[in-house]
């Protein structure tokens, strides 16, 4: 059920689904298209277009089809194949990376709209070769088999602290006026939309709860 | 191992290659991408049976970026028309475009090939197909009728008696009769798959996401008619496979066949709902269960008839009966397994085959009995403890059931369940703990591994085995530290690629009971080597002193020293004097919504007899997953066939549904005591596919107890609850 919005602050269920990528409508609208003509980025022969894309702190000038997602473009245009397809469909969340420091599935968004954003993928969580805190959690409580839902998951999971820090509700949320606390149920409504198939979900809310205590 | 020098075998190491898959450098199939790779899509037939009658490609051909378009009527022309390496259940009929039939709906039928998946994509959807539609066997009901027995199953004949069979249901005081079914069901590793194809003048590599790189270097090379010799197949992560990477699919060879089309590396990567249909799935099981026992709970006899379909062109069986002629000591029994074919892909191997959809009706129909006598569930299973395989009357390897029991009915609580149904509740839900019994077989295959040591120090282990999630990597790297007496860290273990030595298919929960023996054997033999020139590492007192004393003999050695180590059971499984086989006890709470059905999983707690645990970290990971999967089973999976059409309503991840993390409550899984060298010289029997089985069942039971209801047919969705 949707609460009431109550100030421009809250964030309704609608809004925080919105962003965490389980209302997969909802990240398809959010996809912001070139608008105007002039905002159109320069139409290169061939049906391709330039565009500059910033990932993880460097600038990429790519000439793309304009129906590249990002994660193709990631994947298969930058060589950065940490962020996974499980689906392409925004189904799985094997995709997540954070734009603007926000979760969402790269999937569903295009590459060239993400112009003048900052991408955050698996490749540029590790800090000088050192892993980050929640890295690190799922490697010592092994929140995870064959790996392949497990860079979507740590971004997630990233994504989930600075939520809960922000004071974002989730659906399991009691007291929408009270700080979240991420206990399990927290946990596991709030990384609902990352699959594992190898279903790895108690170490992953194991992985999740640690790096939320050190956070 | 040198004295003093503690083992790291069983110890719950973190995973070796974890630090990769955490920060995405563990690379997938997909992920290799050889210079001027471009794009293959495949194109599926939109009918369940009959011909192309017509393929028009005119269009899709010119446009932008387009290479090549792959049909019937210009792909090259292979050995038997491709069915050189036919040889089910592992050697699969493929679809190669050799013909002009479709035999379902999803099939495929053209490649579209062009520089970028979104030119492929877009040639794909103007390509035109006329078809002539043949009659289609789709009602799975309506083809019971022509039933037939298959030739053999992967457990023997498809019929088999003991004792006095069904006849002694007669003389038995208490029967029960009913009948389950299991639906169709999907993978769906999170990782699709995906092939990437290259070509050097007559040598071809794969990059594939597979269970078994031999498997597919064999099948290919034999399809194409060229040398095993010069395939090379690499894969070093598999995103999951469950079963269904086992087998190598038609999308392999496509992928191989359009390289060489184009003359350009191609990379293949099926997308989600391609998943559902050209590569394998769970097939559908209806299964009549009958049991006869003493009025003080001894069995005397079950009877088990499993009828499950198979694709029309070839056959598979879901030895749903295997677990059945496991269980129990009822000196009388008879199964049947029988087959009908449909117009669908071929179903596979999905974890624990036979003995996921098996235990469901076995265990079901157990806790009916226990119904029927008024015994607790638990204390019928002690009565009948089998000591022996029944149908063979072989002794056990080694078997730690009851202590499963008793461990995990005290960790759960089950002294304190009210046995009368409806009897707990919880707020407004009704609440049901069930319980069933877990088991799976054991198996071992040949295998080899090298060890060698380098100039650095590092000890490099080799075999062409896989990781799939498992933990191979973690838990040869302790096995090849073990044996050569020195710290993990100065082991790197290598997998993933047919020029290592040969290992087999990590399918069938073998890989460890496999490999590692042929792993020990490699580095045994290169320590003793090793010892031969200065054996001072295994001398020293600690460890500091061993790394020492071993880099210095890395660094004297003129050349690299290598050693082969191989290993094989002394007797295929049906002649050995003991059956091999694993235990478990699995308990189960659900809480049931009495007003919209809806059923809830808090708790599962699980203890299993799996032989010796070489990592206990990776090994409790796996216990944990698969009951999840039976979460997953008994709940929700399900994929829905449209009978007109032939083509699933719901293949994609939205709509078939696996739990996520929120359907998911407390697992306490964990493994007892045990060490079973007579299987093998580790101990090991393997974990990767116990965890499903039973769940579905304990769950199935919990929810009779919390609602007085009986649901035969899974999934437990809520309509069937209402
Ligand atoms: S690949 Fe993006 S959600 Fe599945
Ligand atoms: S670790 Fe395999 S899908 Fe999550």
């Amino acid at each position: 059920m949707e609460p009431p919005p109550r100030d421009p602050a809250s964030v309704s269920r609608r809004r925080f689904l919105i962003h965490t990528g389980a209302l997969t409508t909802g990240i398809a609208a959010e996809v912001r298209l070139p608008m105007s003509e002039a905002a159109m980025p320069a139409q290169a022969a061939g049906g391709e277009s330039e565009m500059r894309l910033r990932v993880n702190g460097q600038v990429h000038a790519l000439r793309l089809d304009p129906r590249v997602s990002l994660l193709d473009a990631l994947r298969d245009h930058l060589g950065l194949g940490g962020s996974k397809k499980g689906c392409g469909h925004g189904q799985c969340g094997a995709c997540t990376v954070l734009v603007d420091g926000r979760r969402i599935n790269s999937c569903l968004a295009l590459a060239i709209a993400q112009e003048g954003r900052e991408v955050t993928t698996i490749e540029g969580l590790a800090a000088g070769g050192k892993l980050h805190p929640v890295q690190a959690a799922f490697v010592a409580h092994d929140g995870f088999q064959c790996g392949y839902c497990t860079p979507g998951q740590v971004i997630s999971c990233v994504a989930m602290l600075e939520e809960a820090r922000r004071g974002d509700a989730s659906a399991v949320t009691a007291d929408l006026d009270a700080a979240p606390l991420l206990d399990d149920a927290e946990i596991r409504e709030r990384m609902s939309g990352n699959l594992c198939r190898c279903g790895a979900y108690v170490n992953i809310v194991a992985a999740a709860r640690d790096a939320a205590r050190r956070a | 191992m040198s004295p003093g020098a503690a083992s790291p075998i069983g110890l719950p190491l973190d995973r070796v290659d974890g630090p990769h898959k955490v920060s995405g450098s563990a690379t997938y199939a997909a992920e290799f991408q050889p210079k001027d790779t471009c794009r293959a899509l495949i194109v599926q037939s939109r009918i369940a049976a009959g011909r192309i009658a017509r393929i028009d490609t005119r269009a899709a051909e010119t446009m932008p970026g387009v290479l090549r378009v792959l049909t019937h009527l210009n792909v090259e022309r292979l050995p038997q028309q491709g069915r050189a390496a036919v040889k089910p259940p592992a050697g699969r009929e493929m679809s190669l475009l050799q013909d002009d039939a479709v035999r379902y709906n999803g099939e495929p039928i053209a490649v579209v090939v062009a520089d970028t998946l979104e030119h492929a994509q877009e040639a794909a959807s103007h390509i035109e197909v006329a078809y002539e539609r043949g009659p289609a066997a789709l009602d799975f009901e309506a083809a019971r009728g022509g039933a037939y027995p298959p030739r053999k199953t992967v457990r023997g004949p498809p019929d088999t008696t003991w004792g006095e069979g069904a006849s002694a249901l007669d003389s038995a005081p208490v029967r029960i009769a009913a009948t389950y079914t299991t639906p169709y069901e999907h993978h769906n590793p999170m990782e699709p798959h995906a092939t990437v194809a290259r070509w050097e003048g007559d040598r071809l590599t794969l990059w594939d996401s597979t269970q078994y790189v031999s498997g597919v270097r064999d099948t290919v090379a034999k399809t194409l008619g060229i040398p095993t010799g010069n395939v090379r197949v690499i894969s070093p992560f598999v995103g999951g496979g469950f079963g269904c990477k086992g087998s190598t699919w038609s999308h392999v060879m496509l992928a191989a066949m359009a390289a060489k089309a184009v003359g350009r590396p191609v990379k293949l990567a099926l997308e989600r709902p391609q998943m559902f249909g050209p590569v394998g799935g769970r097939p559908r099981t209806e299964q009549r269960i009958e049991l006869g026992a003493s009025r003080d709970g001894r069995l005397i006899a079950v009877c088990h008839d499993v009828i499950s379909h198979t694709s029309s062109f070839e056959d598979f069986v879901e030895v749903a009966t295997s677990p059945t002629r496991a269980l129990y000591a009822y000196p009388n029994g008879s199964v049947t397994q029988r087959l009908v074919k449909l117009n669908l892909g071929t179903p596979t191997f999905m974890r624990a085959p036979g003995e996921s959809t098996g235990t469901f009706a076995i265990e079901c129909a157990m806790d009916e009995l226990a119904e029927r006598l008024s015994i607790d569930p638990l204390e019928l299973r002690l009565r009948n403890h089998a000591e022996r395989e029944p149908d063979t009357g072989r002794p056990w390897s080694s078997k730690r059931l009851r202590e499963c029991y008793r461990q995990a009915s005290r960790r759960f609580g089950w002294e304190r369940r009210d046995a009368k149904p409806r009897s707990m509740h919880e707020g407004p839900w009704q609440v049901g703990w069930g319980m069933a019994t877990a088991t799976y077989p054991a198996h071992r295959q040949p295998a080899q591994a090298s060890a060698s040591l380098a100039r650095d120090g590092t000890a490099v282990v080799r075999c062409g085995t896989q990781e799939i999630g498992t933990g191979t990597y973690t838990v040869m790297t302790q096995v090849a530290a073990d044996a050569l007496a020195i710290p993990v860290d100065l082991v790197r273990f290598e997998l993933g690629d047919t020029r290592w030595p040969r290992a087999p298919i990590s399918a069938g929960s073998m890989t460890v009971a496999s490999v590692a023996p042929a792993v020990r054997a490699a580095c045994t033999r290169l320590r003793d080597a090793l010892a031969k020139q200065d054996r001072r590492w295994l001398d020293a007192a600690d460890d500091a002193g061993r790394r020492s004393a071993w880099r210095a003999l890395a660094a004297s050695q003129p050349t690299a020293t290598e050693a082969h180590g191989e290993s094989h059971p002394d007797a295929s499984e049906d002649e050995q004097p003991f059956a091999a086989r694993s235990f478990g006890a699995v308990f189960a709470e659900v809480r049931v919504d009495p007003e919209l059905g809806i059923v809830r999983v808090p708790r599962v707690v699980g203890a299993y007899s799996v032989g010796r645990v070489l990592n206990a970290k990776t090994a409790a990971n796996q216990l944990q997953g698969g009951i999840v999967w039976g979460i997953g089973m008994a709940l929700m999976e399900e994929s829905l066939l449209d009978p007109s059409s032939g083509r699933y309503v719901n293949g994609n991840l939205a709509e078939y549904h696996v739990p996520v993390n929120a359907d998911v409550g407390e697992i306490d899984a964990w493994m007892v005591d045990e060490d079973d060298t007579r299987f093998n010289p580790l101990g090991a029997r393997g974990i990767g596919e116990i965890g499903i089985t039973g769940v579905a069942a304990a769950i199935a039971n919990a929810v009779w107890h919390a609602t007085g209801r009986r649901i035969r047919d899974l999934p437990i969705t809520l309509d069937k609850l209402l």
